[in-house]
């Protein structure tokens, strides 16, 4: 009889102890990751923004700075000064005689293991994407991540056509992922063996990326490149 | 109570650090312990994020400071976690340090942070870092557990590094990114995939069995 009354109390004990412990130990943690969160979230904005401009130059060759185009209202150009980047921005980039280059655009989508992040710079005039690079990914080491340095695949991202069709407004072709070695007209992207499910990503996030923005900066290729002339008169 | 000298080690929260805190802590995970070479633990990250020098090294590191941090706290609470929900607490305390790594990784450097990959979230996975906790921390003052995770972080480092030195090397014809080989040298693409970390990591405790069996001969 005792012992069976001594059961319950015994591990009703036990279970608040097991909660203490495990609740003490959760706000100790809790704790300490906001305060590295707090304590590196501005050092790794600034790194963020850095390796961003990079990315920028890497997309489009030849630039000497850039722009950033945050998308108005009536799909309209403004350029944007200083901090606060919201909504759907756009970076031109300017040869040192100030001319327009091209503009990079940033894109996102859906790949193998987590969404993948690219740039990609886009030359209205050549109507083609020039410069591909990828901000951040997790695709699989030795496969997926082919797409950030497999040089055959990157060299797809040199001339990519992305022409308009007739009515400015849709693209002629969208670009599109093709199997290795297939790859025929110029607005298609062969594919990495091996690899094939990040390279289908990496298509359809610039067929949807590209069908979206080429015809908002074909439409505002003034509002870019007249920037880039006040910026020079200054 | 029989032997005195076990009770002292586990009476103040610095025992250890009175009693003579063994340097056998500190050495056994370098070399007798190793734990790639003799436990083989953590595999995951040793033959995944191995392929350069400086990503090894990387990932060394950071497994030996989550490895440090949590050898701490878990000695630290060894007296007030109880025995049911240990391997939570373990978690979640190596969890918590994992996140902090990845946020400072970050903060040291995007391409590091990129070049890392999906590979220090997983640090939460490396049974190295639980087994510590589990086998040594929960039962050992914080003086010893400190040692102990020292020399298990920097043996698996060094380990790491033994990896991906040789990967990089015969892989990319360089060492830290610099190059080593004259420049007709052809590169081994396999050792830069993940067969090169079975074939090297193969290699490596051939090499270190070997001279532990002619050590044990002689």
């Amino acid at each position: 009889m005792t012992e069976s009354k001594q059961a319950p109390i015994s591990a009703a004990g036990n279970s608040l102890k097991m909660l203490q412990a495990m609740v003490g130990i959760g706000i100790i943690c809790a704790l300490m990751i906001v305060l590295t969160f707090q304590g590196t979230a501005p050092i790794i904005k600034v790194k963020k923004a850095e390796a961003l401009e990079k990315a920028i130059f890497k997309v489009l060759p030849g630039i000497d700075k850039t722009q950033t185009f945050q998308l108005g209202p009536n799909d309209s150009f403004a350029a944007l000064e200083g901090e606060g980047q919201e909504g759907k921005v756009a970076y031109a980039g300017y040869s040192p005689n100030g001319e327009l280059v091209g503009v990079a655009v940033e894109a996102s989508g859906q790949g193998y293991a987590d969404i993948i992040r690219i740039l990609y710079g886009y030359d209205p005039e050549k109507q083609q994407v020039v410069g591909f690079y990828v901000l951040e990914s997790k695709e699989t080491p030795g496969l997926g991540d082919k797409i950030e340095k497999d040089a055959a695949f990157l060299a797809n991202f040199s001339g990519l056509e992305v022409s308009l069709a007739d009515d400015q407004s849709t693209l002629k072709n969208k670009p599109v992922t093709v199997k290795h070695g297939t790859k025929e007209n110029p607005w298609e992207i062969d594919a990495i063996t091996g690899a094939t499910i990040s390279s289908r990503a990496i298509g359809d996030i610039m067929g949807a990326s590209t069908e979206h923005w080429a015809p908002l900066i074909h439409k505002n290729k003034e509002a870019f490149g007249l920037k880039a002339n006040e910026n020079t008169q200054k | 109570m029989s032997n005195p000298i076990q009770d002292k080690g586990n009476t103040g929260f610095w025992g250890s650090l009175k009693d003579s805190p063994s340097t056998d802590e500190f050495i056994k995970g370098l070399w007798r312990d190793n734990p790639v070479f003799v436990q083989v633990l953590g595999m995951c990250p040793t033959l995944a994020v191995s392929n350069t020098a400086i990503n090894a090294l990387a990932m060394g590191l950071a497994t030996a400071f989550v490895l440090l941090m949590s050898n701490i706290l878990v000695s630290s609470l060894r007296n007030f976690i109880p025995k049911q929900v240990r391997i939570a607490s373990y978690i979640l305390i190596i969890a918590t340090f994992v996140t902090m790594t990845d946020y400072i990784i970050q903060a040291i450097s995007i391409d590091l942070h990129k070049a890392l990959g999906a590979f220090i979230s997983l640090i939460v996975v490396n049974c190295l870092i639980l087994s510590r906790a589990e086998a040594f921390a929960s039962k050992n003052t914080i003086g010893k557990s400190v040692l102990d995770a020292l020399g298990m972080g920097i043996g698996f480092t060094f380990a790491l590094f033994c990896l991906g030195a040789v990967r990089e090397l015969l892989g990319n014809g360089s060492l830290f990114g610099v190059p080593f080989f004259p420049d007709n040298f052809q590169e081994w693409i396999v050792m830069i995939l993940p067969a090169g970390g079975f074939f090297t990591l193969a290699i490596w405790l051939i090499i270190f069995n070997a001279t532990k069996a002619k050590k044990a001969t002689t």
